[in-house]
C-alpha cells in the first residue's frame, strides 16, 4: 500500500520542550485507533527554524504548515486531514490561504532563506540513516576517497572558498593544507560543537536534525589530511543532539561508513564524542583542545597554531559544526556551484539564530551578502509589539552592534568588520527601543567575566574593572573620566589578552559607546535612563488624573509600597518601590510612568 | 546490517531516493484533488484515492500530488476528483472508480488528453464571484 499522507513532526530541542514528542505518540495513537496507521508515514525531524510558533507539524503532500500543535490535537488532524483531507484550519500558519496551494512557500519566513547548511533540518528523519543517504549523503564521501586525491579536495574547497563559520571566518582550505602537509603518523580531526553564545543554537539544531552531514565531513578531512581519529566537542547540556550523534555514528559503522576499511577503500577513521562541561572558554579552540586531552579547560598562546601541533603535539584540523556541515555538499556539487553563492567576498550562507524583540524568532538560513534589514523585517516580521527598531547584536558577547543606518550593510564578514562588529557564531539579537544600551553592554560583559578562565591579567582584571565602571554608570555615580577608561582598558584588552574571549570582550561596550554615546551620557550626565532600564537611575509614579482607583496595581504590588483607596488615586512609596515594574504591566489605564 | 561496499551504497541510495521523492513536493507539477466529502467517502473515494497512489506507484509517475479535499458540490456524480495539470484545463471528472481513475493516469496525466465520458463542470461556476474557486 503506498503511503497517502507524511506527518513530518519537528524534534528540535526547542518543540520538543513544547511537548513534541508526545505529539508524535498521539499521533501514532490516533493512526491506529482510526486505521489509517499504513496509509501515512509519522516521521519525527529535525528543527524547521520558525521555532517562535513551534511545537511545528507539516502534512505532505499538501503541505499544510501547522503551528503551535497541542497533543490534544492529533485526534482531529488525523480524523479531518488524514481520513477527509479537510485541513484543520484553527492550527493552520496562513488561516486564511488554506488549502490546494503550497503553503510553506508563501510563508514569509521561508521565502528569502537558501538553505545549504539545514538542508535536511526538517525534512529527513535524522535517526534513520536511510533518509539521509537519499538525500545525496555520503556521495561526497564517496568522490573522496575513490575519485579525488588529498590535493583535489583542498582545490575543490579553495574553489568554493568556504570560510570558517565559528566566527573568525579563516579559510577552511588553507587550515586543512597546514595540516595535511605537516608529516606525522597521527593526525587528528576534531569538531567543536561547543555553542555558547548566548542565544544562539544553530549547532544544536544542525547536530540534531542532520547528524550524518558531520560525521560525513569529517571522514572526508580524514582522508584529506591523512588521520584516522576524530572527536566530537559537544556541552553536556545538549543531551538530544549528543543522543543523535550517537544513533548516527552506529548506523554509520554498522553499514561500514565509519571504522575500518570505509566502503572497501581501505582507508579507516572513526569517531569519539567527547563532551564539555559547557564552559564557555572551551569553545576558543586552544581551551577545547586542552579539554579533549583531559587538561583544565584553559586557552594556550598561538603559534603553534592546531593545524600544525594540536591534540596531542600532533596536527590537528579543528572546525566549528556549521563549517563542517557545508563540506558534504560541496564535494558532492563542487566548489564551482556553492562559490556562486552569497556576494564576492563570502560564498555560501550563513545560519543565524534570529531572537530577541522580533515577531519570528527562529533558526535563518540567508545566502552571504543578504542585508540586515531583509533579515529583521521581511524574514523576522519586525519588531514585536509595534515597537521601534534600535539595534542588532551580531557575533554575541564577542560582537558589537549594528544600528538601523547600517541596516542595508550586507552581511558578509568583511562588511561587518568595517561597522565594527562580527559575523560571530551567527547570534542575532534584535533590540527595540526599550532597551537600554548600556544595560545590555553590561549583561554582555557579566557573561565574559562570569566565564573567563583566570589565565591571563588582561581579560581577568580587565574585565573585572570594566564591570565595575558600568555598575557605577548605571547606578547613577558616572563621570565623564570613566568614558575615557572604559575605552582605555578596551583597548588594552584587545591587545594584549592571550585569547579571543578576552581580546573580544570589551566589543559591546566599545560599540555601544560608539553608537549611543547620547545614553551613556544620559546615564552619566543627567542621571537619567532613557528606556526605563536601569533601576537605580528610575522612580515609578501615578498619575492621579489617569488613576481611576481601581485597584489592581495596588493588590499585585509584592511589596506593598502601593496605597490609596478603591475609586481614588493611588500613590507609591518610593522608599518602599523595588522597581519590579508589575504595577505598570497591571494598569488598564496607562496611569503608572516610569523616568 | 551488514558492511557496505561503493556499489551497495549507491543501489541503497537509489531506492531510498525514490521514497523520499514522494515526500519532495518540490518537482510535482501536475496534482490529482479528491473529492473526500461524506458523500465522496460513501460513494467510494477511499477506493479511487487508493487506486490513484497504486497506479503512479505502478507507472512509476514522479511528478503528481495526490492531495485530498472536501466535497466538491457534485453530490450526484461523486466520487469526483480534479486533476491539474500545467498547459491543460483544470478538469473535474465524476462517476469515477478504480478502472477509471487507471484510464485517468494514462489518458489524462501520460497522454494528456481528456477523459470524455466523465467530464463535468463545477457547480453554479457562472454565478459565483471568482468562479467557484
Amino acid at each position: 500500500m503506498a503511503v497517502r499522507n507524511y506527518i513530518l513532526v519537528c524534534g528540535g530541542t526547542a518543540c520538543e520542550s513544547s511537548r513534541s514528542k508526545e505529539i508524535l505518540k498521539a499521533l501514532q495513537d490516533e493512526a491506529v485507533k482510526q486505521g489509517v496507521a499504513d496509509d501515512i508515514q509519522i516521521v519525527q525531524t529535525g528543527c524547521f527554524g520558525f521555532c517562535e510558533q513551534g511545537p511545528i507539524v507539516k502534512v505532505l503532500p499538501e503541505d499544510s504548515f501547522y503551528v503551535k500543535v497541542q497533543p490534544s490535537d492529533a485526534a482531529e488532524l488525523i480524523a479531518e486531514h488524514v481520513i477527509k483531507g479537510r485541513e484543520v484550519k484553527r492550527l493552520l500558519y496562513d488561516k486564511d490561504k488554506a488549502s490546494k496551494h503550497a503553503q510553506v512557500e508563501d510563508i514569509k519566513f521561508y521565502q528569502k532563506q537558501f538553505r545549504i547548511v539545514l538542508r535536511n533540518c526538517g525534512f529527513i528523519d535524522p535517526e534513520n540513516i536511510n533518509e539521509y543517504i537519499a538525500r545525496d549523503g555520503y556521495s561526497g564521501l564517496e568522490r573522496a576517497l575513490f575519485e579525488m586525491t588529498p590535493e583535489d579536495i583542498i582545490n575543490e574547497l579553495k574553489t568554493a572558498g568556504l570560510r570558517g563559520r565559528g566566527g573568525a571566518g579563516f579559510p577552511t582550505w588553507m587550515k586543512w593544507n597546514f595540516s595535511r602537509n605537516v608529516e606525522s603518523d597521527i593526525k587528528y580531526v576534531v569538531c567543536n560543537a561547543d555553542e555558547g553564545d548566548p542565544g544562539a543554537y544553530m549547532d544544536r539544531s544542525t547536530l540534531e536534525g542532520d547528524p550524518h552531514s558531520i560525521l560525513e565531513a569529517m571522514t572526508i578531512c580524514g582522508k584529506c589530511i591523512g588521520a584516522h581519529q576524530g572527536f566530537i566537542y559537544i556541552r553536556a547540556e545538549y543531551p538530544l543532539a549528543i543522543r543523535r550523534l550517537e544513533i548516527a555514528m552506529k548506523q554509520s559503522r554498522e553499514l561500514g561508513l565509519l571504522g575500518k576499511d570505509i566502503l572497501g577503500s581501505g582507508f579507516d577513521f572513526d569517531i569519539e564524542i567527547r563532551l564539555g562541561a559547557g564552559a564557555f572558554v572551551c569553545g576558543e579552540e586552544t581551551a577545547l583542545l586542552q579539554s579533549i586531552m583531559g587538561h583544565r579547560g584553559m586557552p594556550v598562546p598561538r603559534p603553534p597554531f592546531p593545524a600544525v601541533k594540536g591534540l596531542w603535539e600532533k596536527p590537528t584540523v579543528i572546525n566549528n559544526v556549521e563549517t563542517w556541515a557545508n563540506i558534504p555538499v560541496i564535494m558532492h556539487k563542487g566548489g564551482e556551484w556553492f562559490s556562486k553563492i552569497g556576494d564576492a567576498d563570502s560564498h555560501g550562507t550563513k545560519v543565524f539564530a534570529l531572537t530577541g524583540k522580533i515577531c519570528n524568532s527562529g533558526l535563518v538560513e540567508v545566502p552571504m551578502g543578504t542585508t540586515l534589514r531583509e533579515i529583521v523585517f521581511d524574514i523576522g516580521g519586525g519588531i514585536a509589539n509595534g515597537k521601534k527598531f534600535k539595534a542588532v547584536q551580531t557575533g554575541g558577547p564577542s560582537g558589537g552592534v549594528i544600528t538601523s543606518e547600517n541596516l542595508d550593510t550586507p552581511i558578509d564578514f568583511g562588511s561587518l568588520i568595517k561597522i565594527g562588529s562580527m559575523m560571530g557564531s551567527g547570534g542575532m539579537i534584535v533590540m527595540d527601543e526599550d532597551d537600554c544600551m548600556v544595560d545590555v553592554a553590561k549583561f554582555y560583559l557579566n557573561f565574559t567575566v562570569d566565564e573567563s578562565c583566570g589565565k591571563c591579567m588582561p581579560c581577568r582584571i580587565g574585565g573585572k574593572t570594566m564591570l565595575a565602571i558600568l555598575d557605577k554608570i548605571t547606578a547613577g555615580n558616572g563621570t565623564m573620566k570613566d568614558m575615557d577608561l572604559l575605552t582605555e582598558i578596551g583597548e588594552t584588552m584587545r591587545k594584549s589578552a592571550l585569547c579571543a574571549l578576552g581580546q573580544t570582550s570589551p566589543n559591546p561596550i566599545i560599540s555601544t559607546m560608539r553608537f549611543f554615546r547620547d545614553e551613556y551620557l544620559a546615564h552619566i550626565v543627567d542621571k537619567r535612563c532613557p528606556a526605563g532600564k536601569c533601576k537605580k537611575l528610575v522612580t515609578y509614579t501615578i498619575d492621579p488624573d489617569k488613576c481611576k482607583g481601581c485597584t489592581a496595581c495596588a493588590r499585585r504590588c509584592p511589596v506593598e509600597a502601593i496605597s490609596g483607596s478603591i475609586k481614588q488615586p493611588h500613590k507609591i512609596d518610593t522608599t518602599k518601590c523595588i522597581k519590579c515594574g508589575t504595577c505598570v504591566k497591571v494598569c488598564k489605564f496607562g496611569a503608572i510612568s516610569v523616568h | 546490517m551488514a558492511k557496505m561496499t561503493l556499489e551497495e551504497l549507491r543501489k541503497l541510495r537509489a531506492q531510498k531516493q525514490d521514497d523520499l521523492q514522494k515526500r519532495d513536493i518540490a518537482g510535482k507539477d501536475c496534482q490529482i484533488i479528491v473529492g473526500m466529502g461524506t458523500c465522496g467517502i460513501a460513494a467510494g473515494a477511499k477506493v479511487v484515492l487508493d487506486a490513484f497512489l497504486k497506479e503512479l506507484d505502478d507507472e512509476k509517475i514522479e511528478n503528481v500530488a495526490v492531495t485530498q479535499t472536501g466535497c466538491m458540490g457534485l453530490c450526484y456524480v461523486e466520487p469526483t476528483i480534479e486533476v491539474v495539470v500545467p498547459g491543460m484545463p483544470d478538469t473535474i471528472y465524476g462517476k469515477v472508480d478504480a478502472d477509471v481513475a487507471r484510464k485517468i493516469v494514462k489518458e489524462h496525466i501520460v497522454g494528456k488528453k481528456l477523459v470524455t465520458d466523465h467530464i463535468y463542470d463545477r457547480p453554479s461556476v457562472d454565478i459565483m464571484k471568482n468562479g467557484g474557486r
